[in-house]
C-alpha cells in the first residue's frame, strides 16, 4: 500500500488541491481509505490528517471502514422507486446474502443505497464500483450476483450491463443544428472577442443550470473585475448534475461533448482564461475516457491547449471528478471540492466571478449553457432569441421520466405549455409533475396550461410525471430525506432543521400525526427556507410546502383525531427492559394514554 | 464623509471591509451571535445572526456593510426565529443545563435567555456522542457542541495549530482533533491555548476548575448576553471581571 499511495501522490504532484481524486484512486484500489493511507498522505500532500478525514466524511463514496470489493450501490431517486426499486433491492439483497448497509461476511460485496444517479429514464439504476448499471431487474441481477459470487471483475463484466442510452426523443434548436469541433472558435475569432460577447448578451442567455443568471453578464464581471496584468482566471463547467430527476447533461456530454469544450473555450477566451475544469459527478465516471479521448482529439487539432487556432490562446480542461454529493452542484461548494476540500458553500460576496478557484475570477456554467453559447457564437444572437419568450429566450433541454411512454430528452422553445409536453411524452391519467426536481415545485392536473420559462416555471431540466396511482405523500417524504442525506451541515437551519423535517413528515406518515404537527411541519419548511445559507436549504422545504398549499387534505387524512400525539414511544422505549427481563406479557406493555381518553373529544 | 447604515431606524456609521456585526458592535448594538468572535474570521454558521437587510435575509456577521442598507434587527418576527434556531441547536445535541459545569457562563444558554426559550419545542435527537477526556488538561464533551468552529479557527489563527477540525455532513457532523489515536492527549493542544478557552459551550471543560465560581454567582446569572458582549467588545482589558471563563478568559483570571 505504502508504495501505491506513494505513487499517487506523485502523480497529482503533492497537490492538495487533488486530494478528492487522489481518495477516489484509494477508495477505488482498497474498497476504504486506511488509516494508514491517511497518515501517509497527510506528509505528502502536506496537510492535517483531519483535513482527509473530513473529506472521507463528507463524500458519500469514500469510507473509512471496509466495503466490499465490489461496492454496489442502488438508486434511491423517485423514478427508481416509480420502477419497482424497492422489490429489486430486497431480491438484490437476499440472493446476495447481504444486509442493506453492510459488507457481507466474506468481504466480497456491500449494498447499500446512493441518490439519484442519473439513469431516471433508464432504471431502476444503479452503480458497481463507482460505474452506472441500467435496467436492472431480476434476470439482470440474477447474473450480476453469479458475476460477484464467480469474483469476475468489473472489467469483463458484459457490457449491456452498463448500456447507457441517449434517449433523445424530440430534438430543437441546439440539438437539431449540427456543428463541426472548432466552428465556434475560428467565429470567434473572424467576429472578435467583444463582438461575440455582445452576441451572447443579445442572444438573452440565461443560465441552464437553474439560478437562470445572465450569461454575458457574469462573463464580462468576470473579465473586467480586476485589472491585474496576468492576474490567473478559470472556467468551470459544473456537470454535477444531482438534481434527482436531471440527466439531460449526461446526455450532451455523451454525444455533444465538442461543442461543451468548445463553448469553455470561447469563455476562456473571453474572460482571459488559461485553465478550465470540468467538475463531472462521480455517477458518470463511465463517460471519463470517452471524454478524455475528446480532448485529445482537440488538442491534436489545435483547438485546446497552446495557442489555439494560431490566435494565441493558451487554454486547456482538466477533468475532476465529484464523489457523491448534490451540494457540490452548487456553484461556491463545487469551487470548493475542486479544491480538494469538503463541499461547503462559501459566504458570499464575494461571488466566484471575483473570487472563485483558488480566489481567482472564475466562471461557472452549467453543461447545456456552453452548448448554447457555442451555438450562439456560430449563428449569432438573432438566431437564438428568435425563439422563446420576452423573458427566456431559446429552448431548453428538459430530462422526462416517470409515469410517460416515452421517457428521455426533450427539446423545447421557452414558453411551451405543460399541456404540450405531456402529450408528446404520452402522460395519461396524470395527477401532476414535478418540475425543476425536488427543489422545485410540484405542479397540479390544474396548472398545465402553465409555460416553461423563467418567469413560469423555471427547471434547470428535471421533469418528473405522476399519475394518479401514485402517493403524493410518499414522493414527498422521498424528497424531504434526499434533502436531509444532502445537507451539507455547515448551518443551523438547514442541518437540524432537514433532519427535523424528516422526523416530523415520518411522525404523519406512519399514522401519528395530529393536527399540530401538520403546523408544525409549515412553520419549520418556513424556517429552513428563510434561513438556510444557500440553495439547498433554501428549497428543501418546497416538496413539503408545494403539496400542503396544494393538497391539504393528503395532509389532514394521515391526521390521528386528537389535538396532540407524544414524540415519545413509551411502550417502544421499554422494549429494552422487556428483553432483559426476558417478558413479553401483556403486563409489560405500557399503552400511551391518548388525549381523548383522558380529557374527552377536543374536536 | 462618514459613511452609514441604518440599524432599525438608528444610523450606524461603518468603515469599508466591516460587516454588519463589525459595525452593530461597535455602535454598541448587539446582534444575537454564537459563531462569531471578533477576533477570528467570520464564520456565518449559526444563523443566529439573521437579519432583514432591505428586506433580504443575510448573516450580519458575514454580510458586508454598505451604504444605502436598512437593517431590521431587534423585531419579534426575527427574534421568534432566532429563538427557533436556537431551539434547534439545543435538540440536536445533549444540553442538559443542571448538570453542566458550563451552566451560568455559557453563551448558549445565555443567549436561549435573552430569546426568551422556555422549551425545547422540537423533539430531541438524543444523539449517542462520546467524552474525550483523554487530555491531562482539558477534556470534550461533544453532547455539547454545536459546530461554531471557534476552537479550529482559534488554533489555527491565534495558536498557529491545527488542534480541531469538523468533519462528516449533514446531522452527522461532529468534532475531530488531529491525532491518529483521534484522541486530544496526541494532539500539541496546551491548556493555555486559545482554543481550549473559545467554547461558547460546555464542550471544551479545563480540568480541576469547575465549580470554582458557585453556580448562581456567574456571569449570566446577573447579566444579559448583550450587555456582556458589547462590554467585551468595548473593553477587552476590564471585560475579564465581568466575563470570567468565558471567551475572555485567556486574559488569565
Ligand atoms: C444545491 C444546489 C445544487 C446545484 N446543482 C447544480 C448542478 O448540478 N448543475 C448546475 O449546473 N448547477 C447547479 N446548481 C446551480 C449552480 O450553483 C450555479 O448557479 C450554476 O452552475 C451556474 O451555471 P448557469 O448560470 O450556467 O446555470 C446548484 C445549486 C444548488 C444550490
Ligand atoms: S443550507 Fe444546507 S447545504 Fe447549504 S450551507 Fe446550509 S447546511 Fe449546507
Ligand atoms: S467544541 Fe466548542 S468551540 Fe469547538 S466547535 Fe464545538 S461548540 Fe464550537
Ligand atoms: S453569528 Fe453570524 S452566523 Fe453565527
Amino acid at each position: 500500500m505504502k508504495q501505491f499511495i506513494h505513487d499517487l501522490a506523485k502523480l497529482h504532484e503533492g497537490q492538495a488541491t487533488h486530494l478528492l481524486q487522489i481518495l477516489r484512486d484509494v477508495q477505488a484500489r482498497f474498497h476504504y481509505i486506511p488509516d494508514a493511507a491517511i497518515e501517509q498522505l497527510a506528509v505528502l500532500l502536506s496537510i492535517p490528517r483531519t483535513h482527509i478525514i473530513g473529506v472521507v466524511e463528507f463524500y458519500s463514496f469514500l469510507h473509512l471502514t471496509p466495503r466490499g470489493q465490489y461496492e454496489l450501490l442502488l438508486s434511491d431517486s423517485i423514478t427508481d422507486h416509480m420502477l419497482g426499486k424497492h422489490a429489486l433491492f430486497s431480491y438484490f439483497a437476499q440472493q446476495l446474502q447481504v444486509t442493506v448497509g453492510e459488507v457481507r461476511g466474506d468481504g466480497l460485496v456491500s449494498l447499500d443505497n446512493a441518490s439519484c444517479t442519473g439513469l431516471c429514464d433508464q432504471g431502476p439504476a444503479g452503480l458497481v464500483n463507482g460505474y452506472a448499471l441500467s435496467r436492472l431487474d431480476k434476470p439482470r441481477i440474477d447474473q450480476i450476483v453469479a458475476l460477484i459470487n464467480q469474483q469476475k471483475p468489473v472489467e469483463q463484466w458484459p457490457a449491456e450491463l452498463f448500456s447507457v442510452t441517449d434517449n433523445i426523443q424530440k430534438s430543437g434548436l441546439l440539438l437539431d443544428t449540427p456543428l463541426q469541433p472548432g466552428e465556434a472558435l475560428s467565429a470567434l475569432f473572424k467576429r472578435g472577442l467583444p463582438e461575440t460577447l455582445a452576441e451572447i448578451s443579445q442572444a438573452g442567455l440565461r443560465g441552464r443550470g437553474g439560478a437562470g443568471y445572465t450569461t454575458a453578464w457574469k462573463w464580462q464581471l468576470c473579465a473586467e473585475g480586476s485589472k491585474e496584468e496576468g492576474l490567473q482566471r478559470y472556467v468551470v463547467c459544473n456537470a454535477d448534475e444531482g438534481e434527482p430527476g436531471t440527466f439531460k447533461d449526461r446526455v450532451l456530454l455523451n454525444s455533444y461533448a465538442h461543442q461543451v469544450f468548445e463553448g469553455m473555450t470561447v469563455c476562456a477566451a473571453i474572460i482571459n482564461a488559461q485553465h478550465g475544469f470540468l467538475y463531472l459527478r462521480g455517477e458518470y465516471l463511465y463517460l471519463v475516457d470517452k471524454l478524455q479521448a475528446i480532448l485529445t482529439e482537440r488538442r491534436e487539432a489545435g483547438l485546446l491547449g497552446n495557442n489555439i487556432l494560431n490566435q494565441g490562446l493558451n487554454f486547456d480542461i482538466e477533468i475532476r471528478l465529484g464523489a457523491g454529493a448534490y451540494i457540490c452542484g452548487e456553484e461556491s461548494a463545487l469551487i470548493e471540492s475542486l479544491e480538494g476540500k469538503m463541499g461547503i458553500p462559501r459566504n458570499r460576496p464575494p461571488y466566484p466571478v471575483t473570487s472563485g478557484y483558488l480566489g481567482k475570477p472564475t466562471v461557472v456554467n452549467n453543461v447545456e449553457t456552453f452548448v448554447a453559447a457555442t451555438h450562439i457564437t456560430v449563428n449569432g444572437g438573432a438566431w437564438f432569441a428568435a425563439v422563446g419568450t420576452e423573458q427566456s429566450k431559446g429552448s431548453k433541454i428538459l430530462s422526462i421520466s416517470g409515469d410517460c411512454a416515452r421517457p428521455g430528452i426533450y427539446e423545447y422553445p421557452f414558453g411551451t405549455t405543460i399541456q404540450a409536453i405531456l402529450q408528446d411524452c404520452g402522460a395519461s391519467d396524470v395527477l401532476g409533475v414535478q418540475i425543476g426536481g425536488p427543489s422545485g415545485t410540484f405542479i397540479s392536473d390544474q396548472e398545465f396550461a402553465r409555460k416553461l420559462a423563467f418567469e413560469d416555471l423555471a427547471t434547470g431540466g428535471s421533469f418528473i410525471v405522476f399519475n394518479n396511482s401514485r402517493n403524493l405523500l410518499e414522493v414527498v417524504n422521498n424528497f424531504t430525506h434526499f434533502f436531509a442525506h444532502e445537507s451539507c451541515g455547515f448551518c443551523t437551519p438547514c442541518r437540524v432543521g432537514t433532519a427535523l423535517l424528516k422526523k416530523q413528515l415520518d411522525k404523519i406518515m406512519e399514522g401519528h400525526g395530529s393536527a399540530g404537527d401538520v403546523v408544525a411541519l409549515e412553520e419549520l419548511g418556513r424556517l429552513i427556507k428563510q434561513h438556510s445559507h444557500c440553495g439547498l436549504g433554501q428549497t428543501a422545504a418546497n416538496p413539503v410546502l408545494s403539496t400542503l398549499e396544494r393538497y391539504p387534505e393528503l395532509y389532514q387524512r394521515q391526521l390521528k383525531k386528537i389535538s396532540y400525539e407524544p414524540g415519545f414511544d413509551l411502550d417502544a422505549a421499554l422494549d429494552i427492559a422487556r428483553r432483559m427481563a426476558n417478558r413479553d406479557d401483556a403486563g409489560a406493555h405500557l399503552a400511551q394514554v391518548d388525549a381523548v381518553d383522558i380529557g374527552g373529544d377536543y374536536e | 464623509m462618514n459613511k452609514t447604515i441604518t440599524i432599525d431606524g438608528k444610523s450606524i456609521p461603518f468603515e469599508d471591509g466591516q460587516t454588519i456585526m463589525d459595525a452593530a458592535i461597535a455602535a454598541g448594538v448587539y446582534i444575537p451571535h454564537l459563531c462569531h468572535n471578533p477576533e477570528f474570521t467570520p464564520h456565518g454558521s449559526c444563523k443566529l445572526c439573521t437579519v432583514k437587510v432591505n428586506g433580504r435575509t443575510c448573516s450580519a456577521c458575514t454580510f458586508p456593510a454598505m451604504e444605502g442598507q436598512d437593517v431590521l434587527n431587534n423585531t419579534q418576527a426575527l427574534t421568534d426565529d432566532r429563538r427557533r434556531i436556537t431551539q434547534m441547536l439545543f435538540v440536536e445535541g445533549n444540553h442538559f443545563c443542571p448538570s453542566c459545569e458550563k451552566t451560568g457562563n455559557c453563551q448558549l444558554q445565555a443567549v436561549a435567555y435573552h430569546l426568551n426559550m422556555l422549551d425545547n419545542h422540537f423533539p430531541l435527537f438524543y444523539p449517542h456522542r462520546e467524552m474525550d477526556a483523554s487530555h491531562p488538561e482539558v477534556m470534550i464533551d461533544h453532547n455539547r457542541c454545536i459546530f461554531c468552529t471557534l476552537c479550529v479557527r482559534a488554533s489555527q489563527q491565534h495558536d498557529g495549530k491545527d488542534v480541531f477540525a469538523i468533519s462528516g455532513r449533514g446531522i452527522n457532523k461532529h468534532l475531530v482533533v488531529n491525532a491518529p489515536s483521534g484522541l486530544l492527549k496526541e494532539t500539541d493542544l496546551d491548556v493555555t491555548d486559545k482554543a481550549a478557552h473559545v467554547c461558547p459551550t460546555g464542550a471544551i471543560l479545563i480540568k480541576r476548575t469547575g465549580y470554582q465560581v458557585p453556580i448562581g454567582e456567574r456571569i449570566y446569572d446577573h447579566h444579559e448576553i448583550d450587555h456582556v458582549s458589547l462590554a467585551a467588545a468595548a473593553s477587552p482589558a476590564t471585560a475579564p471581571s465581568l466575563a470570567v471563563n468565558t471567551e475572555d478568559s485567556q486574559h488569565g483570571e
